[in-house]
């Protein structure tokens, strides 16, 4: 008996394991994976909970419900990895062997990192990028009066880089709701040179960011928070002040991964970008944002990747080469608040172009440009999360590579601006 | 005015050099310039030869953690030696591409 052994039973361990049990013959095959966590969170949900939109119990169900029977789940935490020896042990004293590895242990936010940062945390220092943060910035915020609030990126990468903008464009909607709006002065400073980090995106965003009245500093570099001055200062000596800060802190790998003398400086893996196979050691591939892979560190990566993994390991276990090459692909609704959102499809070459999505000419959803249907796009992608993409089912018309049918290439002449004479 | 040295330079649209062979370190010296820093000292030195050399077999230029950790360099004297961006601009003058943690 040959054991597949996952670490990680979040978006990308769930999927992969899912999709894994209907493939390997469970006459040659044991499936094992491995998490801390008994429950399993829909990370994209968190957004919503400070502005009361989802509530806890909204984005939360049993980890081993989403899983095959057939699959043998472990509840403990992974002390050490031993690559050479194919070989986990795990904080209940037990170890595994495995023929192959899946590392699907994701990263997390290390506020630790940064002087002062953690000081006043969930004070009038929040988070949102964990079920805790996002629930004590809900409960701050429904007594909120009003004053300045400061949204800083420590540093990239970091999980889904377009939540950020999407926590503005929400705060922008809850505080004009509350009908306080007036009262609250809202500021992004982030490291990157603009709003995002593809250009025509970023300038699209920009235009939405300035309509709704919301300050972006660009080229911030965190060095540290400073409490008693209420400022974040960066490298060079700039300092933003606020009344509440929230922040998304530096990310980072599992320290374990550390420990086992796998990862680069931030515990990411390398990883081929193309087979996700690591660098290091052939029987080991990652999923989702473990690797230290170009792409977006978004869940819906990690689905794309799905498809690849599952045609490389197979190639693999029969000792051919492997094929499939996964491009980068992304696929992001990116909600602008008031009911409405933006779509981004985009890879490692091809930035986000505007057009319509999945089908070409019809859509339903906008590329690039602000719709309701996309905010309904958005709101609906819990249900297929639950029901599709984590039992690595497909979803018709949406394909693994990025197409550009029905993208339309930016034309080089006029100024991209141009493009985004925002029709209201 | 563009430099006589930088007249031929193959470029991306970000201005980064895309033949890495067409680098000097006298080209070097006018990229920085263009990029506001009018002389560069040993301490900058260090820090170019040290992403040239992680970035050789590889071709990808080193991310800011990558160069503090490997170079010895504290990230605020990074900051000091290449303002804003110290990551982008030493790829940039290094003849690199631009660094890949920047998705």
């Amino acid at each position: 008996m040959k054991t597949f052994l996952i670490l990680g039973a979040g978006t990308g361990g769930t999927m992969v394991a899912n999709r894994m049990a209907s493939r390997l013959d469970p006459q040659e095959w044991r499936i094992v994976i491995v998490d801390k966590n008994e429950t399993h969170y829909y990370q994209p949900g968190f957004l919503f909970i400070p502005f009361g939109v989802y509530r806890p119990a909204d984005v939360v169900k049993p980890t081993r419900r989403l899983l095959p029977r057939s699959v043998e789940v472990v509840f403990a935490d992974i002390e050490l990895i031993e690559p050479e020896n194919n070989k986990v042990s795990l904080s209940n004293g037990k170890s595994i062997n495995y023929d192959y590895l899946i590392m699907a242990t994701g990263c997390d936010i290390y506020p630790e990192e940064t002087p002062g940062l953690s000081d006043n945390w969930h004070k009038n220092i929040f988070d949102f990028y964990t079920i805790e943060g996002a629930t004590k910035l809900h409960e701050f915020f429904e007594t909120w009066q009003g004053g300045r609030m400061v949204l800083n990126v420590a540093e990239m990468p970091i999980k889904c880089p377009v939540a950020p903008l999407e926590f503005m464009f929400l705060a922008d909607w809850y505080f004009t709701r509350r009908g306080i709006r007036n009262k609250v002065e809202l500021a992004y400073a982030t490291p990157l040179p603009g709003a995002f980090t593809k250009p025509t995106c970023s300038i699209m965003l920009a235009g939405v960011l300035k309509r709704k009245n919301i300050t972006i500093i660009p080229e911030f570099n965190l060095m540290e928070v400073d409490n008693d001055k209420q400022v974040i200062r960066s490298y060079d000596d700039m300092e933003v002040p606020y009344d509440v800060l929230v922040s998304i802190p530096l990310n980072k790998g599992a320290e374990m991964i550390k420990r086992s003398g796998m990862g680069d400086s931030l515990n990411f893996i390398p990883a081929n970008k193309h087979t996700l196979q690591a660098d290091q050691y052939p029987n080991v591939f990652i999923i989702g944002d473990a690797g230290n892979l170009p792409a977006s560190k978004a869940g819906s990566v990690a689905h794309f990747m799905l498809d690849i993994l599952e045609a490389n390991l197979l190639s693999h276990m029969k000792g051919q080469e492997m094929h499939a090459q996964f491009d980068g692909h992304a696929n992001c609704f990116v909600e602008t608040g008031f009911d409405k959102a933006v779509l981004i499809d985009f890879n490692y070459d091809v930035e986000p172009l505007p057009g319509m999505f999945p089908i070409p000419g019809i859509g339903p959803f906008t590329l690039l440009g602000e719709s309701r249907i996309n905010h309904l796009g958005k709101l609906g992608f819990k249900w297929i999360y639950w029901n599709m993409l984590l039992k690595g089912i497909e979803i018709p018309t949406v394909h693994s590579h990025m197409t550009m049918a029905g993208k339309k290439p930016i034309p080089q002449v006029m100024g991209v601006e141009s493009l985004f004479t925002m029709k209201e | 005015m563009t430099h006589p040295l930088l007249a031929n330079l193959k470029l991306n649209e970000e201005g980064f050099m895309t033949d890495k062979s067409q680098w000097t370190k006298e080209i070097a010296v006018e990229i920085a310039k263009q990029e506001g820093i009018e002389a560069l000292t040993e301490a900058h030195w260090k820090i170019i030869d040290f992403c040239r050399k992680t970035g050789e077999p590889t071709g990808k230029a080193p991310t800011l953690r990558t160069i503090t950790d490997g170079s010895g360099v504290s990230t605020k004297e990074l900051f000091t030696l290449f303002p804003k961006g110290p990551a982008k601009k030493v790829a940039k003058i290094s003849g690199l591409g631009k660094p890949e943690g920047c998705v």
